[in-house]
């Protein structure tokens, strides 16, 4: 199994929400979408921990259900591009996770040969475009796609994911700007987990109803629950076919938590305990679909502690098998430079001979 | 052969190739209707309509962040900066987009697109619009830079750079633009990372690229007529470089001179006299020696300006220098 189950067809109506029906398998792949990301990135935090996971390593848990809702909102051919919380998406969109796994140990199984570790997390078939280091890099990235889209006339939406701190950088203007000015098909998501590293937002944002960002340009915004799976499925649908049909691009602000700290090595003492407690259990995204199942009788509570333990099994050896892979071999470092190397040329090899 | 000039060879290089491939388009400001601030794109909206000649707002950074985007899904973007000075607020997407997208994506992702557009120093601009900045750019892996020195290889260049699968950085001199000079009336092209000797000599190379290579050619005018038989050699692609044709004038010669108009600190220059050093030292009968631009801004102040730049006269010396003869 991997994060993504496959999409089922609706006709069983399992549960009826603000005038949409979903199917027992719709929701429970979402749900086990949602809790394979929640117990991966526990894992990794662990491994992390362990100091067998290097670097940066920033993890996505309280927000699993923004990449969960949009991918099953999205077409397969529909891009996706994002910043350094990758993990959650890669593994939303259907990524092979034990080369997600491996690719944060620095494995030569990794999705891009341990060559991008955790920021950097791509899977070109489908249509995943990369995670960004710098903050809102893949925003113009994302316009880009867009407008190849349309000059394409190909029906593709590009869906370009960014924090609440990619929401300052010039270049998500630049961005809005020409998007609504040719009319491109992109979805600017903006996952609003209310810290940008350490700051909050209203200590970095003049305007905090992040939607409103694209008025100047005419952009539309709408703002939504982001700790819930059913709202963010629900209203991305709407956003991605206003991106399709030709009007443009549209704004999708999701309200979000981060239940742990920017990345491993920040304590997150910038916000109270009990701040992230009341989201962590009054909003969690998990348990508020497992409710909503509950309500509807489509699984028990034994059903649900069953599935995480399965997950939790699976997970751990996955984590297993990627550590078990060897590091990448020397050629890697001198792949992929360029398409077309030139005997001798390049890439120079910084040694006489 | 044709006599046309820098411009019109850059204009029908990309003509050429937007006939050629319909997933090749140019974006830029003022490409469209005002056909261009040099009128490098004169006639192009007309010939290919506003779907692939696109005028953009003063946005550099987005749009060359969505060239990268373009390219990425499958395009071929030619991106114009009007000159190279203002691509310094679109470096991000060049340097940590463009150049690093297929190395992170372990190949999954190609980058095959042109940046382009006016570089080196231009007459009485001042310091923000007179600058080279190859040696920024070439110092980069996963980024090509080429700069051509006359029509017949602009054009020739330009070709190759469209067609190339990864993003080169091609910076033409807006000096160079009226220059006429032959060019082939069939279709050609020629390959990145080939230099082309322009003159022959015996006594010493001069490698300079871009408008310099005119200074070394004027250069080894004089110095022949003092006795000296100067070889000059435009590598035309800094990076790939074409070393072997350097190193090989240099056994032949024994002497060397590296000419830029860039800054000396951490230059193509010391690229060159390092690599020569390296590879070439045996051959060597003097250090290679280097002109460059000197290390300061450049002043608006005509008697300034020139002296801010390397001279003919100052490449003749060097020559002399290095072959015994100051």
């Amino acid at each position: 199994m991997s994060a993504k189950q496959t999409k089922s067809a609706k006709s069983a109506v399992g549960l009826s929400h603000e005038g949409r029906d979903y199917s027992a398998e719709t929701l429970t792949a979402m749900h086990d979408s949602m809790l394979f990301i929640r117990r991966f990135e526990e894992k990794a935090g662990q491994l992390y921990g362990l100091k067998k996971i290097g670097g940066f390593c920033h993890l996505c848990n309280g927000q699993e259900a923004i990449c969960v809702g949009v991918e099953h909102a999205s077409e397969p051919s529909d891009y996706f591009m994002t910043g350094y919380r990758d993990h959650g998406h890669v593994l939303a969109r259907g990524a092979d996770p034990t080369a997600v796994m491996a690719e944060l140990l620095g494995r030569a199984g990794g999705i891009v040969n341990g060559k991008g570790g955790s920021m950097h997390m791509f899977d070109a078939k489908l249509n995943f475009a990369g995670g960004n280091g710098i903050v809102g890099e893949q925003v113009p990235i994302g316009l880009g796609f867009g407008f190849a889209s349309k000059y394409r006339d190909d029906g593709r939406v590009s869906i370009c994911f960014m924090g609440d701190g990619a929401i300052n950088q010039g270049a998500v203007y630049e961005s809005f700007n020409m998007a609504s000015l040719w009319k491109l098909p992109v979805v600017f998501v903006i996952e609003n987990n209310q810290y940008a590293m350490g700051t909050s937002l209203d200590r970095a944002s003049a305007e905090t109803h992040l939607f409103k960002r694209g008025i100047s340009f005419k952009v539309p915004g709408m703002q939504l629950d982001g700790m819930d799976v059913l709202e963010v499925e629900r209203r991305m649908g709407e956003a991605l076919a206003h991106a399709r049909s030709g009007e443009g691009p549209i704004i999708v602000e999701a309200i979000t938590y981060r239940y742990r700290g920017h990345s491993m090595s920040d304590p997150a003492t910038y916000r109270s305990r009990a701040e992230v407690d009341e989201w962590r259990s009054g909003r969690d995204p998990i348990a508020r679909l497992q409710a909503q199942m509950l309500d509807a009788g489509l699984a028990s509570e034994d059903d649900f502690k069953q599935k995480d333990r399965d997950i939790k099994k699976q997970v751990n050896a996955i984590a297993k098998a990627a550590e078990a892979q060897p590091e990448p071999d020397a050629e890697q470092m001198w792949a992929d430079v360029y398409s077309d190397p030139i005997e001798g040329a390049y890439p120079y090899p910084g040694k006489v001979g | 052969m044709s006599k046309i000039t820098y411009r019109d060879a850059l204009n029908q290089a990309m003509c050429e190739e937007m006939t050629r491939d319909e997933s090749v388009f140019l974006m830029g400001e003022e490409v469209a209707e005002y056909n261009g601030a040099y009128k490098i794109s004169q006639g192009m909206l007309e010939k290919f309509g506003p779907k692939r000649v696109i005028d953009t707002p003063i946005t550099e950074l987005g749009f060359a962040g969505l060239g990268v985007g373009a390219a990425m899904a499958g395009l071929r973007p030619i991106i114009e900066f009007m000159t190279w000075n203002f691509a310094m607020l679109a470096i991000d997407q060049i340097v940590n987009a463009a150049a690093k997208m297929k190395y992170m994506s372990a190949g999954q992702y190609s980058v095959p697109m042109v940046f382009r557009g006016a570089g080196g120093s231009a007459a009485r601009v001042g310091a923000q619009h007179s600058q080279s900045l190859e040696g920024w750019l070439a110092n980069v892996p996963g980024l090509k830079v080429v700069m051509p020195s006359n029509p017949a290889d602009a054009k020739g260049l330009l070709k190759s750079a469209i067609r190339d699968n990864d993003t080169v950085i091609f910076i033409e001199n807006e000096i160079n633009y009226c220059d006429v000079g032959e060019v082939p009336d069939d279709e050609y092209l020629i390959p990145l990372g080939k230099a082309d000797v322009k003159r022959s000599g015996s006594d010493v190379t001069l490698v300079a690229h871009s408008r310099m290579t005119g200074f070394a050619l004027a250069a080894a005018e004089e110095l022949a007529k003092q006795g000296i038989e100067a070889e000059v050699i435009d590598p035309r692609t800094i990076k790939p470089l074409d070393e072997a044709t350097i190193l090989a004038s240099v056994a032949k010669t024994n002497r060397a001179v590296v000419v830029e108009e860039g800054w000396r600190f951490a230059g193509i220059g010391a690229e060159i006299s390092a690599r020569i050093m390296e590879k070439g030292f045996d051959d060597l009968d003097a250090p290679v020696a280097r002109v460059t631009g000197k290390d300061v801004p450049m002043a608006y102040a005509a008697n300034l300006e020139r002296m801010t730049l390397p001279s003919v006269g100052e490449i003749v010396e060097a020559a002399r220098v290095v072959c015994n003869r100051a």
